[in-house]
């Protein structure tokens, strides 16, 4: 009899922890599976995929759909759409080529201009959204039609408007500098590993401190040896993908710019009261006003923030084209929510990471990518993206359903 | 005697946790108006949902015969073919299609393929004269008045062969006029040889329209009454109502001294924009520091209507009057000013709008308080750790951790989070919502302990309740609620099951 407890306990362990892979999998599934899409291009192409030159090249085509799916996690998060973001960047991209081209504006100027721009357009698309309950999907898209309008109506006269200032440009084409170290490292770009090593540091420190004042609140924590192979995977990690960029012109300012958004994000969601707001009113918006939270104060913040992050990408990508295009920004917003819906953020609302919105971003554009160097064709391209979107989906649907 | 036009036989419906119906009997005879009256949870409802189908056959035990033949309804559809209606408290009309329309809906007459909308007319209008009513079969539902929509509810019921019509409290939300004209239409139908079955709360009615009023008490046929026969009066249903003891299942109290006023509403009336109708009739109220007040009424009296007002007023009532914390004069434009001012509001629907089910305990836990955990912008989490286990703890909150998420807690243990939560806020004020609302005896017993405890410590309690025992057995003083006013005001000991229920049904 003691026996046998004894043996239905130990079951109920084993349980648990299979218990707690499967509830991680989802989790980390699309971080698994975008290794897997890497490792496959890199096959199928000879290693081109993995070349510097082609990681570099991914990463700045990314950025400005990238910062559009971190604002696109909130707004998605807190039970609404964004169809605007995409003319409003096409827009905002060609204010800013206007306003250095033809009115001489400086660039510490324009950008800052921008900016507040985008949130106030972000805001005023919110307005109906949350003083009124209009659907958003029903005010966004009235908004994404007024700022196409705008953006026919700016570029009417010119068409295609060149920007010739070279810092803007360098924006979405240029690299951080590197140092003067000639000799040493032939080939290699220096800064970047230098800022991969301290990043490397950084966390390996914040790692260790988290773990100190977790034991010194009497905390369980991780098994040495795990907390060991923890550290050693992601400084693996970030070695890796600076030793990457540095063999070709190292780290760019497109890359800059996304990582600053991910870690001021990342911020604001995981660590304040706001980003605990924000969940609050994605996972039951009732409860959270009668928390003592004002659900039109989170949805303007969130809308003005995707406002903002709209600027940022009509930005990037203008400066990306050296020019505005009237065709600038067709079909960011798509793009942006398909990102933030392979990364795992629910339509129900509450749930849905910034980190995991960027790995739907690079899985998406890694497809893009692999399958150009792989010379497919692009209707064939389109197809196997909306497969890839409404697998990662169903995945994600029957695996939240298991628990 | 004739064979009944409907026997239930020893019915048991059972749902996890609470047996719902418990041996139940019920029997109607041809051609009678049969009230079924009982206490909020007394099993009206799900009688008649096993009756109508949607408690389907074998979700049940016991068995249905309708004139003598034994019946096995899969669905709506299979009673509603028996001829059985059903008219539920919540009505199911479309407010944007005509009265025809809705009448048909569902069942509309066609030609072939297209709806014959001459021929639906034209049916609509002698359907509506049997129920009296007088409209255009255009008219769309929402230009009628609440009366008028109730008797095309019943008009579209009638369409079809009925032989046994069930009314949910269809006079609930009625004005006295519109309610005398139903049963003024009940009567009539009951001469055109319709037998009804009507659930209702307002035994003044009941006592009127009845010809044989069956009670239920926790699930179980407690009486079945002939109105003639056996002489009934008003008082006599209520002690069949209510007529349990309250042994044993509220803990002591410690001695607390009541002090001074914490609360008080003067002239406090409210108008819903949503509901198109006044739901808070000029109630004052008092409440003070150690100080259980107990409000007791039926659902729809305006009692949680009442402590959204107070707390901040979310649902953006129109509201005159004053409110007073501790003598001072307040006005919260949100709940967030609500709780500023030490209140805290424990809603009666935790899953609805009380905690947030997807996200874990310690998360659920902090949410009204974050900024007790926050330094220089940034929540500290190893605290909020040390604060979720502290409630869970104290609260006996029964969770393999509190990073378990919150939807898969047992009830009595996500009431416990939902107390923990708001005893966080470290409140003045705590109001309680339905506090033992579908949770098990013994984690009431801990609610109510946790309950005693707080006052003892000087806190003060509003607790909502359609639970009279409960009222009982916790309030020191309890207020009476009915149709948005407050009816009668009493210490506790002056009160009874009986004179609470008298001035709950006293519309």
């Amino acid at each position: 009899m003691e026996d046998l407890k004894q043996k239905t306990s130990e079951a109920d362990r084993e349980k648990s922890l299979l218990d707690i892979m499967k509830s991680n999998i989802s989790e980390y599934f699309m971080f698994i599976a975008l290794i897997v899409i890497m490792i496959f291009f890199s096959v199928t192409t000879d290693g081109v995929f993995i070349s510097s030159r082609n990681i570099s090249n991914l990463i700045n085509q990314m950025g400005y759909i990238a910062v559009l799916a971190v604002g696109m996690t909130l707004i998605i998060v807190i039970r609404h759409i964004e169809l605007s973001v995409g003319y409003l960047a096409g827009f905002l991209g060609a204010f800013s080529a206007i306003a250095l081209t033809f009115w001489g504006w400086p660039i510490y100027a324009v950008i800052p201009a921008v900016m507040i721009l985008g949130i106030l357009a972000g805001m005023l698309t919110a307005t109906p959204v949350a003083k009124l309950g209009v659907p958003a999907f029903v005010s966004t898209m009235a908004a994404g039609l007024i700022f196409r309008g705008a953006l026919l109506l700016v570029t009417m006269g010119t068409g295609t408007i060149v920007i010739r200032d070279t810092v803007f440009n360098a924006i979405g084409n240029g690299f951080i500098p590197d140092l003067p170290l000639g000799g040493f490292l032939p080939g290699k770009h220096k800064l970047t590993l230098i800022i991969g090593l301290t990043g490397i540091i950084v966390s390996i420190y914040s790692a260790i401190k988290s773990r100190r004042t977790k034991l010194s609140y009497n905390f369980q924590v991780p098994s040495f040896g795990l907390f060991i192979a923890q550290l050693v995977l992601i400084s693996g990690l970030i070695g890796y993908i600076s030793w990457i960029l540095s063999g070709y012109n190292g780290i760019s300012w497109s890359l800059v710019i996304l990582l600053l958004v991910v870690a001021v994000f990342q911020f604001i969601t995981t660590k304040t009261p706001l980003g605990r707001h924000i969940y609050a009113v994605g996972g039951n918006p009732e409860a959270a006003e009668l928390s003592g939270i004002s659900v039109s104060k989170i949805t303007y913040i969130v809308f003005a923030a995707m406002g903002m992050l709209s600027s940022l990408s009509g930005i990037m990508y203008a400066s990306r084209l050296r020019s505005a295009t009237t065709t600038a920004g067709l079909g960011f917003e798509t793009d942006a929510i398909a990102a933030a819906f392979v990364g795992g953020v629910s339509a129900a609302g509450g749930v849905g990471t910034i980190t995991g919105s960027i790995i739907g971003a690079l899985v998406m554009m890694s497809l893009t990518s692999g399958m150009n160097l792989m010379n497919i064709d692009i209707s064939i391209q389109y197809i196997v993206r909306g497969a890839v979107l409404v697998l990662a989906v169903v995945f994600d649907r029957i695996t939240r359903r298991r628990q | 005697m004739d064979i009944p036009i409907l026997e239930m036989i020893s019915i048991t419906k059972e749902f996890p946790g609470v047996k719902a119906l418990d041996n139940v009997t019920f029997s109607v005879r041809k051609g009678e108006v049969h009230c079924l009256v009982g206490e909020n949870g007394a099993g009206k409802s799900t009688l008649m949902k096993v009756l109508s189908g949607v408690h389907p056959f074998g979700t049940y035990s016991g068995e249905i015969f309708i004139e003598g033949e034994l019946q096995k309804f899969n669905g709506i559809r299979d009673s509603e073919h028996a001829g059985i209606a059903i008219i539920y408290q919540e009505l199911a009309l479309i407010p944007e299609l005509s009265v025809y329309e809705n009448i048909f809906l569902g069942n509309e007459v066609t030609n072939g393929l297209v709806i014959d909308s001459n021929e639906s007319i034209s049916q609509a209008i002698d359907i509506l004269k049997k129920v009296g009513l007088d409209v255009n079969p255009l008219t769309k539902i929402k230009n009628l008045g609440v009366g008028k929509q109730q008797l095309v509810e019943i008009a579209k019921a009638l369409k079809k062969e009925v032989r046994i019509l069930i009314m949910d409290e269809p006079t609930a939300a009625l004005n006295e006029t519109d309610s005398d004209n139903l049963l003024q239409l009940i009567r009539g139908l009951k001469e055109q040889g319709v037998t009804c079955i009507l659930i209702s709360h307002k035994l003044r009615e009941v006592m009127e329209i009845a010809d044989t009023i069956t009670v239920l008490r926790d699930g179980k046929t407690v009486t079945t009454l002939d109105v003639q026969e056996d002489k009934v009066t008003e008082p006599v249903l209520i002690k069949h109502m209510v007529g349990r003891s309250i042994d044993n299942i509220f803990p002591k109290r410690g001695n607390v001294n009541i002090g001074e006023e914490v609360l008080r509403l003067e002239d406090w009336s409210g108008f819903s924009y949503a509901l198109g109708r006044d739901i808070l009739k000029n109630v004052n109220i008092s409440v003070h520091a150690g100080e259980i007040v107990g409000i007791a009424g039926l659902m729809g009296s305006g009692r949680t209507e009442l402590a959204k007002s107070i707390f901040g007023n979310p649902d953006h009532y129109r509201l005159s009057g004053k409110v007073f914390i501790k003598g001072v004069e307040q006005k919260f434009r949100n709940p967030h000013d609500a709780i500023k001012s030490s209140m805290a509001y424990v809603t009666e629907d935790r899953k609805g709008n009380g905690l947030i089910l997807i996200d874990d305990v310690k998360h659920n836990i902090s949410l009204a308080n974050l900024q007790e955990i926050t330094a220089g912008g940034v929540i500290n989490e190893n605290e909020e750790i040390l604060v979720a286990n502290k409630y869970r703890s104290e609260l006996n909150i029964k969770t393999p951790s509190i990073q378990q998420k919150v939807r898969n807690l047992s009830g009595g243990n996500q009431q416990k989070v939902s107390l923990g939560k708001w005893l966080f806020v470290k409140p003045g004020i705590m109001i309680l919502d339905e506090p033992t609302r579908g949770i098990d005896v013994g984690a009431k017993y801990e609610i109510y302990t946790i309950m005693n405890s707080l006052v003892e410590q000087g806190m003060s309690i509003i607790m909502i309740s359609s639970e009279l025992p409960e009222i009982l057995g916790m309030s020191d003083r309890v207020y009476v609620m009915s149709a948005g006013k407050i009816n009668g005001e009493m210490p506790v000991e002056e009160a009874s099951q009986e004179s609470i229920m008298a001035l709950a049904v006293d519309y």
